[in-house]
């Protein structure tokens, strides 16, 4: 059994780490649907999609280990970390549920990815600015797909407005966290090497509320809003998942093929 | 599996600049917009095109693979319909 790493703290690897653990958990779960998609098409879709993040997370990672200069490196962060360590938002650990479940949620997070990326490519930090030209088009196709997918859910048959419905009222508490910004990342704003999320929230409120309102879907009525993932308080769903996750390495530390 | 509103279109990808689109396969979509994303999502994931047509596949007229002999045949005995009879000389090159 491979003992758990633990991770030094400092502002710029905090974040780096929490933009890569949202990629990562979100690519697993894509990854998840592998071969049980309700079509071969739609299949290789979310199959794309989940390589999308994965390499998105992968370079994230690295990025964070030379921040760190501890000597992990991406494999010890994705395998080698316990629950409490992961710094992804809620959001990404949802369990897939349903399609229209899974397209609600890869609709939020695209549409923050996309105006994210789209803000970080402009980053004082080059490695970051590099990562988020290429995220940012990916980004853009995972938004576009998915919102081609609630409207036609959404503005479907009375099953499928149901669902997705539903979806959008389990899920929607879990978009608040994606705005969060953390104290000690103010330095990170004030140099330019992040973008203050907060600044996000109106041009994605606009842009999901049009796509919703195409969809004839409705917003609940509550703004309460759920937190925790960043600090890294998660759900029962997480610890599930990194154990299928970790299983390999942790049960053959090393192992290669 | 259950196909109820879901039909059939036909993909063509153009490579490079200059090619014609070429037919690569087919796939299932409830719309136009949805095919053309699968289609990107199928058939584009090792940087094969620059651009995608998807057609409906009943869009298609297909000749009657029983009229075969008639279409066909008839060419396969004029050879002098092919350029080969010209000396082509070496100054023009590639051609």
């Amino acid at each position: 059994m491979a003992t758990a790493i633990c991770i030094q703290n400092s502002a710029l690897f905090m974040y780096v780490l929490g933009r890569a653990d949202d990629a990562l958990i979100l690519g697993h779960r894509l990854s998840e649907w592998c071969g049980h998609a309700p079509m071969m098409e739609e299949d290789m879709a979310l199959a794309n999609m989940g390589l999308d993040l994965i390499g998105q997370a992968r370079e994230l990672y690295t990025y964070a280990a030379e921040v760190e200069g501890a000597g992990n490196d991406e494999d010890k962060f994705a395998y080698l970390r316990d629950v409490q360590h992961y710094r992804n938002v809620l959001l990404v650990e949802r369990p897939n549920g349903d399609f229209a479940q899974t397209m609600m949620r890869q609709f939020f997070y695209s549409a923050f990815a996309d105006c994210y990326w789209r803000a970080m490519m402009s980053s004082t930090d080059p490695t970051l600015a590099a990562i988020a030209a290429k995220s940012e088009k990916e980004s853009a196709y995972h938004l576009r797909h998915s919102s081609e997918w609630i409207i036609r859910l959404g503005d479907g048959t009375d099953e499928s407005h149901r669902r997705a419905q539903s979806a959008l009222n389990d899920l929607w508490p879990f978009t608040g966290e994606l705005f969060q910004a953390n104290p000690e990342d103010d330095a990170l704003f004030a140099g330019r090497i992040a973008v203050d999320p907060r600044g996000l929230l109106q041009p994605w409120t606009e842009n999901v509320t049009a796509i919703l309102r195409s969809a004839r879907l409705t917003l609940p009525q509550s703004q309460w809003m759920q937190k925790g993932g960043r600090s890294g308080q998660h759900s029962e769903h997480l610890g599930h998942l990194l154990s299928e996750l970790q299983s390999l390495q942790r049960t053959y530390p090393n192992a290669t093929w | 599996m259950t196909v109820q509103n879901i039909s059939l279109w036909e993909v063509f990808i153009r490579s490079r600049n200059g090619l014609a689109h070429k037919h690569v396969g087919s796939l299932h979509a409830a719309d136009a917009a949805l095919a053309l994303r699968a289609a990107r999502d199928i058939y584009t994931r090792r940087g094969e095109g620059l651009s995608i047509w998807v057609v409906p596949s009943n869009a298609i007229i297909a000749s009657d693979p029983a009229d075969k002999e008639m279409l066909f045949e008839p060419a396969m005995s004029k050879i002098y319909r092919h350029p080969t009879f010209y000396d082509v000389p070496d100054e023009v090159g590639h051609m």
